[in-house]
């Protein structure tokens, strides 16, 4: 799994007959297994780069490769759940039959006691784990997350940080994960790319060359200051 | 280290009063009718108005002789068979209509037409231009309903959700689960709304069709005790075949709509 994108630009035709740019010159790859990160002020293109990436919006200039016959497993901001099937029946509509690998990710976001529930009756922190479980039950060979983690607690959001990296890691999936959060960029991702401010131009990319596990506060603390300060540098 | 408790909601138990008072509560209204019927009955005139009971004895001895049975068994077949074409064809046109632009230009004004065509002209010249027949009878009928059924699945089909279109797209649903699980379970509310009016429509116009044009039927007898303006023979057949209608509606109608909207948290 390699994609390319090389957004030239993407504009959008307002209700008033104006058009407004929204992206202007992103380019990068993702190379297979590799998470990618991406940073950006809000209403920068972030969701619109995913839905260009995702087939979901062709009206762009520029290129997009990706191999044939791969599968993308997608969170959007919002589940997006079936309301009308259980959790379980969502999970299988788009997982196929694949039984144990089901069972598996079921166990890991601990969905199994909520499998019969229908969405309206969770609460939207399970919601959303249901859309991960989604995404993760179509083994992906690319997976594109939307501010996954946002609205949930702390802990939870970590927990589902190291799932979303234990899957990668054993399915050798490739992740694009668009956050406005840094922390949670660095010990996710194996590069970062931000963007600028509307419309929203591709100002830095940085490979994180320490392994996940050797990653100390300092470190952190020091790339975070890096891309902070190439954010504000750039209008962000 | 804070703890974690994430539980799913439980919907909470809906008040409901019991089915006894329930029923109770609905059967009150018809016994006050009853009862004022008695009531008026003489003032009226056994002529104009016989009693309940003389309009229950009418009743038996048509029910005995096997003409109301027949009766309300061929009016039965022409409404199920006009009600299931208006369906399908409403349905099918609706749902095309709503996603096509072409096909809702090419077919608009035909709909306006049609929904402000009395249902008169519409019978009178299929019996005229197809000729005393059952398919006129049918086909006139379930042109009346099918208007209505179009675009009342238009605007469900206007409305259907764009998010999980595009859900649905990004997981490579194939065509056939993404009817079943994603489109028409938006669609259910209005085929549910469409069912309802188009039951009572398609029952109303058959006996007018059956009146003008057919030996037969609950709407023919109605034609004859017309003709000899005799009211408890009208009565006779006309309040069993609304007391057919109404167990159709309270035994398949409303626990079909109670299925499939058994996912809605607190439905009413």
């Amino acid at each position: 799994m390699r994609l390319e994108v090389a957004i030239v630009r993407k504009a959008l035709r307002t209700a008033a007959g104006q058009t407004r740019d929204i992206l202007h010159g992103v380019s990068f790859s993702l190379r297979q297994g590799e998470i990618c990160a991406c940073l950006g002020p809000s209403g920068c293109g972030k969701t619109t780069l995913l839905r260009i990436i995702a087939g979901l919006d062709a009206d762009f200039e520029g290129t997009l490769v990706l191999p044939e016959g791969y599968r993308t497993g997608m969170v959007f901001q919002e589940p997006r759940l079936l309301p009308w099937r259980s959790v379980a029946q969502n999970l299988r509509l788009v997982g196929g039959s694949s039984g144990n690998d089901l069972d598996e990710i079921v166990a890991a976001l601990q969905l199994s006691r909520h499998l019969d529930h229908f969405p309206g009756e969770l609460s939207l922190g399970l919601a959303r784990r249901v859309a991960i479980a989604r995404a993760f039950a179509v083994r992906p060979d690319l997976l594109l997350l939307d501010e996954p983690f946002v609205s949930l607690d702390a802990a939870l959001a970590s927990r589902l940080r190291e799932e979303l990296l234990a899957l990668v890691l054993k399915r050798k999936t490739s992740a694009l994960i668009v956050t406005h959060d840094i922390e949670e960029a660095i010990t996710i991702a194996d590069r970062i790319i931000v963007l600028s401010a509307a419309p929203g131009r591709l100002v830095a990319e940085r490979t994180i060359e320490t392994p996940r596990d050797a990653l100390t506060r300092a470190h952190i603390a020091k790339l975070k200051d890096t891309i902070l300060s190439v954010m504000t540098a750039s209008g962000a | 280290m804070r703890k974690l408790i994430i539980k799913a909601i439980k919907p909470a138990p809906v008040w409901r009063p019991g089915k006894t008072r329930d029923l109770l509560l609905r059967l009150m209204p018809l016994a006050l009718l009853l009862l004022l019927w008695q009531w008026l009955s003489p003032m009226a005139g056994a002529r104009a108005l016989p009693s309940p009971l003389a309009v229950l004895s009418v009743m038996g001895a048509e029910a005995r002789s096997g003409r109301l049975l027949f009766a309300l068994a061929v009016t039965l077949a022409r409404v199920a068979a006009s009600f299931a074409l208006a369906m399908v064809l409403g349905t099918v046109l609706g749902i095309a209509m709503g996603r096509n632009k072409t096909i809702d230009r090419l077919f608009d004004p035909l709909l306006v037409v049609l929904l402000n065509l009395p249902a008169l002209v519409v019978i009178v010249l299929a019996y005229i231009w197809i000729g005393l027949n059952e398919a006129a009878a049918i086909g006139a009928v379930a042109l009346n309903k099918l208007p209505n059924t179009a675009v009342t699945l238009r605007e469900g089909t206007r409305a259907l959700d764009k998010n999980l279109d595009e859900m649905a797209r990004v997981f490579c649903l194939p065509g056939g689960a993404k009817l079943r699980h994603v489109v028409l379970p938006q669609l259910v509310p209005y085929l549910a709304a469409a069912m309802r009016t188009g039951l009572s429509l398609v029952w109303k116009i058959v006996l007018i069709v059956e009146l003008l044009g057919r030996s037969n039927g609950v709407g023919f007898e109605i034609g004859t005790a017309f003709q000899l303006f005799d009211v408890a023979r009208l009565l006779a057949y006309a309040l069993p075949f609304v007391g057919l209608m109404l167990t159709i509606e309270a035994l398949i109608v409303q626990p079909f709509e109670r299925h499939i909207s058994r996912w809605r948290p607190h439905a009413a």
